[in-house]
């Protein structure tokens, strides 16, 4: 039978507010714990919930991204359970009244552009985190993260393979970064998905029994999750079973997905109101003065990467998907007046330097500014491409401030002087006769391939620095 | 209410009712769910739901750090902690 996969994303977002959403609390990740966890976060008696503005603009900001209905009118509720790293026995959450109502984000597949429907998104507080670790038989209690302000953003069950599923939640990605909502840290924890799955058989409409696994943290993780999960489900139809509702958990090291013990009826939450929490009503001018703050969007970004700077469609998006990279790219190329240059620069040299090193491009030792100074001196003609990764690799070692500097202290400077040029190809002719030899015995179509072999020497007695334009021109002239 | 809702509920609410008191309780919940249905048979079709009986709207505060590290002084009245963290019964998911 041919199946077919069904699959919605429920997606946490951590906004990057300095604060909690209903305290004064830093919101800084890696503090030492507790220490970020005021009266407030610990619930203790008497305090009260005051919301931060920060977070209401910014899902809004979020809501217009997504071409959503903003509701003017939206209402915290009690989402009550105990856990020991929810003080309060109880998330304040939003359900009933979401601050955003329906919206959309188009994802690109080999399949092509596909539309995938947002249900809502919400405004809730996160938990704090449980430490498991034997503490005499007890567990940690760590609430620097309890209140830190989260939207949830809920899909339609929309998506029908794991590419689809890993388009969208890369989309979402790009869409909160480009925003500056939420610092994308996905390893922080800052993004982090619920996938649920099920499959039905081709054609029919009904939706089969679904899975839910939980709290997915990269991209790669997704995939593989799904793949496995998707596996599993078919698997047991065909052989005669039947899918059981449950929360499962992937575990990206070992490859394996296990069913998380059922908590026994956890998934009565007896919402209702916060008495502690009025509406919160947000006027057209508000939402009008939030539309105006509204960055330009990596889809934008990548049109006029390609329409302003004549790049490739394929490099203007690798360039536009994140904030981060598009900052630096723009910096650089405005540093050294050569987008092009750049653009293969930050897609090529720098980013597989990070790769080599795995750091982020955030922590990158080159800042923009440096590589705009080197792409400046080999659009001059100042030094070759060659020299311009050793000037590279010597900024990112901290060996200087510019380019110029390590370009001086290095003596990098493209060798033009025809004397010193002519001095190294005599002295390369002489130690190579043979080569000499067959390389005038042989007809012409051969001879353009060999003169590399006197091109590599020349260049390599000349330590990379020979202007190449000249290099070339004199040694066809004495190789004759 | 039938004793086994009860039950559900004193767990959900981590409320320990013994097994005598069960009809009792259930007695006095089903009086307040009868003041319920009685508010339930009011026709509301042209009311518009309140979520809050004050007619006001929330004020929201700057995104400002203004709780200082208040750790040593929590931890103080904490029954068990350890390493800066609060210890708890074991749980696990």
């Amino acid at each position: 039978m041919e199946w077919e996969t069904v699959i919605g994303l429920e997606v946490h977002v951590q906004l990057a507010t300095k604060s909690k959403i209903f305290s004064g609390s830093s919101t800084a990740f890696g503090a030492e714990p507790n220490t970020q966890a005021c009266a407030i976060d610990l619930a203790m008696p008497g305090t009260l919930p005051v919301a931060n503005a920060e977070a209401f603009r910014m899902a809004v900001l979020f809501g217009l991204g997504i071409n959503a209905k903003i509701n003017q009118h939206s209402v915290f509720e009690r989402k009550n359970y105990f856990y020991p790293d929810l003080p309060k026995g109880y998330q304040t959450t939003q359900l009933a009244e979401p601050i955003v109502g329906p919206g959309f984000l188009e994802i690109e597949t080999a399949q092509g552009v596909k539309q995938v429907r947002i249900h809502h998104a919400h405004l809730e507080e996160d938990a704090g985190k449980s430490l498991h670790e034997d503490f005499h038989g007890m567990s940690g209690i760590d609430l620097n993260r309890a209140g830190t302000p989260l939207i949830e953003v809920v899909s339609e069950p929309d998506m029908r393979n794991a590419e689809e599923a890993v388009a969208f939640a890369k989309k979402l990605h790009a869409l909160v970064t480009a925003l500056e909502i939420c610092d994308g840290e996905m390893s922080q924890g800052s993004m982090r998905f619920d996938v649920n799955i099920s499959v039905r058989p081709k054609g029919q409409e009904k939706l089969g029994t679904r899975t839910e696994t939980k709290n997915l943290n990269s991209f790669k993780f997704m995939d593989e999750a799904i793949e496995l999960e998707v596996e599993r489900q078919i698997s047991v139809l065909e052989s005669g079973g039947v899918i059981t509702q449950e929360t499962r958990l992937y575990n990206g090291d070992t490859k394996k997905a296990r069913s998380m013990r059922s908590k026994e009826d956890s998934n009565d939450y007896r919402y209702f109101p916060c008495p502690d929490l009025l509406p919160v009503v947000l006027d057209d001018a508000y939402i009008e003065a939030v539309r105006q703050q509204m960055p330009e969007l990596p889809a934008a970004k990548a049109v006029r990467y390609q329409t302003s700077f004549g790049l490739p469609a394929y490099d203007a998006g690798i360039l536009s998907a994140d904030s981060t990279t598009a900052r630096y790219f723009e910096t650089a190329a405005a540093a050294s007046g050569q987008p092009k240059l750049a653009a293969n620069w930050v897609i090529g040299e720098v980013s597989a330097q990070l790769n080599r090193h795995e750091i982020s491009l955030q922590n990158c030792p080159v800042s923009a500014d440096q590589l705009g100074g080197i792409l400046q001196r080999i659009a001059d003609n100042t030094i070759t491409a060659k020299s311009g990764k050793t000037v590279f690799d010597a900024l990112w070692q901290g060996e200087g401030q510019t380019a110029d500097e390590i370009i001086a202290a290095k003596g990098l400077q493209v060798v033009s002087d025809t004397g010193a040029l002519e001095k190294i190809i005599d002295d390369i002719i002489a130690a190579n006769s043979a080569q000499v030899e067959s390389y005038r015995a042989a007809p012409d179509d051969k001879k353009a391939k060999m003169l590399g072999f006197f091109t590599g020497q020349a260049m390599k007695a000349s330590k990379g620095q020979a202007n190449p334009q000249q290099l070339n021109a004199i040694l066809l002239a004495k190789l004759q | 209410m039938e004793p086994s809702e009860i039950e559900k509920l004193a767990k959900l609410a981590r409320l320990h009712i013994k097994p005598e008191e069960a009809a009792e309780v259930a007695k006095r919940i089903g009086n307040v769910l009868a003041l319920m249905d009685q508010l339930q048979a009011t026709n509301t079709d042209a009311v518009t739901p309140m979520a809050h009986p004050l007619d006001a709207v929330q004020r929201l505060r700057a995104d400002l750090v203004t709780e200082p590290n208040q750790r040593e002084a929590f931890m103080a009245i904490a029954p068990a902690t350890e390493n800066g963290l609060y210890l708890v019964p074991k749980v696990i998911d």
